[in-house]
């Protein structure tokens, strides 16, 4: 299969191209950008006039709820949701039924995901057992079976000797460890930030300590073990804080925040709309100005979908008692170009932020488009607006606080290795 | 956002929480139960304005002032009423909130009047019913529980007739307490210029201050020179974790005692939602004496639902 993307406007932020130049594709990979290769006969053409051509997206947080959630979705729906959504690449966290922390579930899952050629899967291995925060997990062999690093996904992992152990087998392999930052005593019953709206709903808070608490917890062993930390989507404006400070001091930190958070402040619960049930919550203005100036000054390395679908039942309780989460795979791209233009960020800068740089994160050789590179692709029109609805979304769970918004960004092609896996 | 609790045109469809109505209609519901005062007084204590109407009391979470009280007032406005405890039946046989609603309204209820242990249930189920139904809220979590506000504050009007020049203490447990919430935004929606709320850190909820109320830890600054001393129930519950040491201290720092209570306006009154726990949060001696109205307020609020219920129904027609 040879595909000619041609007229588009090329936007590879690693390499530094943003120019109209047109891509050429054989074999899965980028054979050429700019001038056709000699002898080049294309099967197919891809005009792009108009639109965006990018490396196909980087998710650093997406659930994809197989094994064990099927109810909430499946492989094949959510990676439908990705190729709609333009991700090409994601990272899954271990959290599912049974937990990934065993090298046959993590072969299983990957092989899957590749008979569905959907999107390149990249599990997050459990950080110990069951998540149970007890004995370590078999890191080295996870990492052979697929893994590209260890998490602990939502669970409480209260002891600190077994964190500060999991920390150092990690360290001694060079494993990256990837930790939400929330101190469990803290956040134990809590469904929203702990202010003003809380206190106006009568919801249970989640005070910003918990979250800085966690971060001290883990800066502290970093210190002890050498380890290299991703914190997962951070919430709070003293989080921001202490990250850049601790980066200063040169420890291997990187770390992440959701979409979600990029837009939305406790006010957006409004009367109690369950689809701002998130983790961590939604938190202040503040701290959501503080969020966009660490993406400014690259505190914040990348932004994840946090994607976790939520059948209808799910969501159909009162607040706390209803599932946590938001489908988010489809919303990545219109969600980061609606802050981009919010923030006069310049296209090439955001789309790193859910490309290159979280490849980078993960270690993978993706979000690029040079001469070689895997033909992952995501060929856009950044000004074309499209309805969040349920039946646009291809993804199972039909819950994001965006539900009936009108969004700009839409995603007309998606490639993964050569292959056209979506077209609108 | 639209306002889930008002019709297009402004009246009243449920009662969901105080916060977020006009000051017309809060008064209309005091006016209104004003004139229903009389209705109990009568030998026959009957007006007729819900023949023919269901009135259904889904209680979620146990309560008998609360739900005697309703079904009183919608018996004397002439409505069927049903009562079913839920918090004993179907919810302990997995069958969830929306079950339970849909089945009563497949018996065709008018009326939900509903208790719930989580914040935002009576919203959720709000959401959820077609719109010839009106719900009310009984008390959800810690957010609201609008008629026993209401009735709060038309005790106080009753006695203190001018809300424009009264302060008003609200002493306990605000931050889990759904009363001093609802009590909180009927005073200040009224008018009322100064309100506090005296506790202890522990039992404040982050940020209470931009409820629109002053903050008070020590009860004798917090007493001194006011109209109206609102007192919270404490849970015997709360006494186990973390949040307080004992109920002796907290008597001691909290509890209202006649001392105390003399710091306060001469001719302040004092209320509370029950039920009491004497010599925790109140002494019987406070409880019992000449400045409370404690009993007038159960009196009143049997009037102030039926206000309720018959502005709900009309808003239907």
């Amino acid at each position: 299969m040879r595909i000619q993307i041609k007229n588009g406007r090329l936007i590879d932020p690693r390499n530094g191209i943003d120019a109209v130049l047109d891509v050429y594709i054989a074999a899965g990979k980028v054979t050429a950008v700019g001038l056709a290769p000699d002898g080049f006969n294309a099967n197919q053409v891809i005009d792009a006039a108009g639109l965006v051509v990018a490396p196909g997206l980087v998710d650093l947080s997406a659930r994809l709820r197989e094994p064990g959630f099927e109810y909430k979705a499946t492989l094949e729906s959510e990676l439908q949701a990705a190729a709609a959504g333009g991700v090409t690449s994601l990272s899954c966290p271990p959290d599912t039924d049974p937990v990934l922390d065993e090298p046959g579930l993590v072969e299983m899952l990957k092989h899957r995901a590749k008979l569905l050629s959907l999107a390149h899967v990249y599990p997050l291995g459990a950080l110990t057992r069951q998540l149970e925060g007890k004995q370590l997990t078999e890191m080295s062999e996870l990492t052979e079976a697929g893994c590209v690093g260890f998490s602990h996904a939502d669970m409480p992992l209260t002891d600190t000797l077994v964190l500060r152990r999991a920390m150092q087998y990690a360290a001694t392999f060079g494993f990256t460890v990837w930790l939400r930052p929330e101190e469990a005593h803290l956040a134990k019953g809590g469904v929203a930030h702990d202010g003003e709206v809380a206190a106006r709903l009568g919801l249970a808070g989640i005070p910003v300590s918990a979250e800085t608490i966690a971060i001290s917890t883990i800066l502290a062993l970093m210190q002890d073990t050498g380890a290299r930390v991703h914190l997962c989507r951070l919430s709070t404006r003293v989080a921001v804080d202490m990250v850049r400070q601790a980066k200063k001091q040169g420890l291997l930190l990187t770390c992440d925040i959701a979409t979600n958070h990029l837009h939305l402040t406790e006010h957006d619960i409004g009367y109690f709309d369950a689809n701002c049930h998130l983790k961590p919550p939604l938190r202040s203005q503040r701290d959501r100005d503080a969020l966009h100036a660490g993406l400014a000054d690259g505190t914040i390395d990348a932004i994840c979908s946090d994607h976790a679908p939520v059948d209808d039942d799910g969501k159909l309780a009162p607040f706390a008692e209803s599932e946590v989460g938001s489908t988010g795979l489809e919303l990545l791209l219109p969600l980061t170009l609606k802050w981009a233009q919010a923030t006069a960020t310049p296209l090439s800068a955001a789309l790193a932020r859910i490309g290159s740089i979280p490849a980078g994160l993960l270690g993978i050789d993706a979000g690029h488009l040079a001469v070689g590179a895997t033909a992952d692709v995501c060929i856009f029109d950044p000004e074309q607006y499209w309805k969040v609805e349920r039946s646009v979304l291809k993804s199972q769970g039909k819950n994001t606080p965006f539900m009936g918004l009108e969004l700009a960004g839409k995603v007309r092609w998606t490639l993964v290795a050569g292959q056209v896996v979506y077209q609108a | 956002m639209n306002n889930p609790q008002l019709t297009k045109d402004g009246k009243l469809k449920h009662l969901l929480s105080i916060e977020g109505l006009p000051k017309s209609i809060l008064t209309e519901i005091l006016d209104t139960a004003e004139s229903f005062t009389g209705v109990s007084e009568r030998e026959v204590k009957k007006v007729p304005l819900l023949r023919g109407k269901t009135v259904c009391n889904i209680f979620f979470e146990n309560s008998t002032r609360t739900r005697t009280t309703f079904e009183l007032a919608a018996k004397r406005l002439s409505a069927d009423v049903v009562s079913l405890n839920v918090g004993t039946s179907s919810q302990s046989k997995g069958e969830t909130i929306l079950d339970t609603v849909d089945n009563l309204i497949a018996m065709h209820a008018d009326m939900f009047v509903v208790r719930h242990s989580q914040s935002g249930a009576a919203h959720f189920i709000a959401r959820h019913v077609g719109p010839h139904i009106h719900v009310i809220n009984a008390g959800d979590g810690r957010h609201s529980h609008p008629t026993q506000g209401l009735l709060d504050v038309f005790t106080i009007r009753r006695y203190k007739p001018d809300m424009h020049n009264l302060r008003v203490a609200i002493v306990g447990d605000v931050l889990h307490s759904r009363v001093a919430r609802s009590e909180i935004h009927a005073l200040t929606t009224l008018g009322v210029p100064e309100v506090r709320v005296i506790a202890p850190k522990t039992l404040l909820p982050q940020d209470v201050e931009r409820l629109g109320v002053q903050v008070y830890h020590d009860m004798s600054a917090g007493l001194k020179d006011v109209d109206v001393v609102m007192m919270l129930r404490l849970q015997n519950e709360r006494m186990t974790g973390a949040l307080l040491p004992s109920a002796q201290e907290y008597f001691k720092c909290y509890g209202l005692t006649q001392e105390k209570l003399a710091l306060a306006r001469p001719d302040a009154i004092v209320t509370h939602p029950g039920p009491m726990n004497r010599g925790v949060e109140i002494d019987s001696a406070v409880a019992d004496g000449s400045q409370s109205v404690i009993l007038p307020q159960v009196t009143y609020g049997i009037a102030v639902r039926m206000a309720v219920m018959s502005m709900l129904a009309g808003a239907s027609e």
